[in-house]
């Protein structure tokens, strides 16, 4: 599938990847899906359509690991037989990223706050050669309630890292509940815009969208960093987890997994269920 | 037994600062961090040369980490700096993640440590640091004992491909050491040669115990005094080396006696050669306010209570 086909029908990647992550948690008997399929779209469009190879991506939002995996198995970093190794003993794809692996896995997060100084600090080493790269980091909403995060925000304002293109995967969901209602909007777009970052609102989910706002965020070399709050659906293509905070953790059963795979099908392929 | 002497006093930052300056002109590939405490880590000769390659973090010591490993990405060779509690303990979980499980080759270079800052008091002191940092996979843990050693070993860490913890502090003490010496990591340093007693020191304490040393000459004890600059990877052989011609040690570190150099070679000693060990350390509490010299004798940190260890130690031969 080339570039141009993902960007003009991004339908069948981005299933084929939510095939992926639903096959590889519910092997393992795992949870952190909905936080997977929240960012999956956001993914497909940085790491198969922006990202060059000498940019970096930092996942920050660790806990959606599977998301990063399926995305680098069929970029073709990641075997299929290491992919079948998820969550196993002795894998090299624990439910966090673990470094010192994969070229596109280069620090361990999933402790939240890090991803972001991380980035940061790549973007300002870009600047320093005189590289001209660029820095993405994907952060979860709940990731706005870290200091650090903010810290980090304040550096690249003032030493004007206009190549740190940070998103965030705005699901409205963190750990226990609405972010709204755990520490207020941390992730709102009047925030980010406010302390100076060059802040746009997108659906996180159209993929095309949002790849063509990153092309456009590239052409402002205005030394304003980015940040793209991308609004998304927790869970996005499986019905019954959609916007359901328990779909943080909660692994699937034999029905659920096979609802979710014939749902995402249907709505990604456009098969018809037998049911 | 050979006699040290010295012209001058210096704090060990200045030989950190000297050590980044020299670095500043040798390797364009580092880069000095700091979180708005220039003048206190003695940066300013690295900045004056290379403003381009100096980054004010600001008063955010946990972003500065993370930074800093981001940093690595490309070849940059980031020296972190603050003071040694802020440092440590306050950004724990980033040098954890991002620079010590992710292998990254930052140097986490800190001044103030120990009591001997002094007047600041607890909040500013630390006495836990080497053994967070020793605790760390993979992290490399360095403390020298004086402005010469301070500077070389500076200028080491940036040949070494890895994570580094280097402490170093703030008053100023006696520069015994050469100017110009070769700063191995991980290799203890023989002071003095002895045949009583082990006494194994680091940073500010190593002065002391060379001090305790003459102490104890005149009273007829011949005591070997190892300067232990590394904490980690400890130099085991060096040690039983010197244990097994002495049979009992005593260490001296500006730490708590829970979880720095001494349990470190308490360890070394349980696995290969038992024999009686004294701590000269501090007895598990924070710090308080007081001159340096008033701290080190009110917590037990003195050529003094060094030979009285020494003493304890061989008679529990």
């Amino acid at each position: 599938m080339t570039a141009e086909d993902i960007f003009n029908d991004p339908r069948q990647i981005s299933g084929e990847l939510r095939l992926k992550v639903l096959g590889l948690y519910h092997k393992a008997n795992a949870g952190h899906i909905g936080c997977s399929l929240s960012c999956i779209d956001l993914m497909v469009a940085v790491l198969f359509l922006q990202k060059s190879a000498d940019d970096t991506f930092i996942l920050s939002k660790g806990h959606a690991a599977a998301a990063l995996y399926a995305c680098l198995n069929t970029l073709g970093e990641i075997t299929d037989e290491e992919l079948d190794t998820f969550y196993l003993d002795g894998t090299t794809l624990p439910a966090h990223p673990a470094p010192r692996q994969y070229k596109g896995i280069p620090f361990a997060t999933g402790s939240l706050g890090h991803g972001l100084p991380i980035a940061t600090g790549i973007a300002h080493a870009a600047k320093v050669s005189g590289e001209d790269t660029y820095s993405f980091a994907l952060l979860s909403d709940g990731e706005t309630n870290e200091g650090t995060t903010w810290e980090a925000a304040h550096y690249a304002i003032q030493n004007q890292l206009d190549n740190l293109i940070m998103i965030i995967d705005k699901n409205g969901l963190q750990g226990f509940g609405f972010t709204d209602q755990v520490l207020g909007e941390t992730a709102s777009v009047e925030k980010w815009n406010a302390i100076g970052f060059e802040t746009i609102e997108i659906d996180g989910h159209d993929v095309a969208s949002i790849s063509m706002a990153i092309d456009e965020l590239k052409t402002h070399k205005n030394g304003l960093p980015k940040a793209i709050i991308a609004n998304t659906v927790k869970g996005k293509g499986v019905s019954y987890m959609e916007n359901k905070l328990e779909w943080h953790y909660l692994p699937m059963n034999k029905d659920q997994y096979e609802q979710a795979t014939l749902e995402v099908k249907e709505r990604y392929f456009n098969e018809l269920t037998n049911a | 037994m050979k006699k040290y002497t010295f012209t001058e006093k210096k704090d060990t930052r200045s030989g950190f600062g000297a050590g980044m300056h020299e670095l500043g002109q040798q390797n364009p590939n580092v880069v000095a961090l700091c979180a708005d405490l220039v003048g206190s880590l003695k940066l300013e000769p690295f900045i004056k040369e290379n403003p381009d390659r100096f980054i004010q973090c600001g008063i955010s010591e946990a972003n500065m980490i993370g930074l800093s490993a981001g940093l690595t990405i490309g070849g940059k060779i980031p020296f972190a700096t603050t003071f040694a509690n802020f440092a440590t303990g306050r950004v724990y979980d980033q040098i954890r993640q991002s620079v010590a499980y992710s292998n990254k080759n930052v140097k986490i270079c800190a001044s103030h440590a120990g009591l001997t800052l002094g007047e600041d008091g607890a909040t500013h002191q630390i006495l836990e640091d080497l053994g967070m940092m020793k605790m760390l996979p993979g992290m490399t843990v360095i403390n020298p004992c004086d402005y010469n050693q301070t500077k070389a070993a500076t200028i080491a860490i940036a040949d070494y491909e890895g994570p580094v913890y280097l402490r170093f502090g703030r008053p100023v003490i006696p520069v015994f050491t050469d100017a110009d010496q070769k700063f191995e990591i991980g290799k203890a340093w023989m002071v003095n040669e002895g045949t009583d007693v082990s006494i194994f020191a680091t940073g500010h304490m190593v002065w002391e115990a060379i001090q305790a040393g003459e102490m104890l000459e005149a009273e007829g004890i011949n005591a070997e005094i190892i300067n232990i600059h590394t904490i980690k990877p400890l130099d085991e052989e060096a040690i039983l080396k010197s244990v097994e011609k002495t049979g009992c040690v005593v260490s001296a570190e500006e730490h708590n006696r829970i979880g720095g150099l001494g349990d470190s070679i308490a360890q070394v000693l349980v696995k290969h050669k038992l024999a009686p060990q004294e701590y000269v350390a501090v007895d598990d509490s924070f710090g308080e306010s007081g001159t340096p010299a008033q701290l080190l004798e009110k917590y037990g940190l003195t050529a003094k209570h060094i030979v009285e260890a020494a003493k304890r130690a061989i008679a529990r031969k």
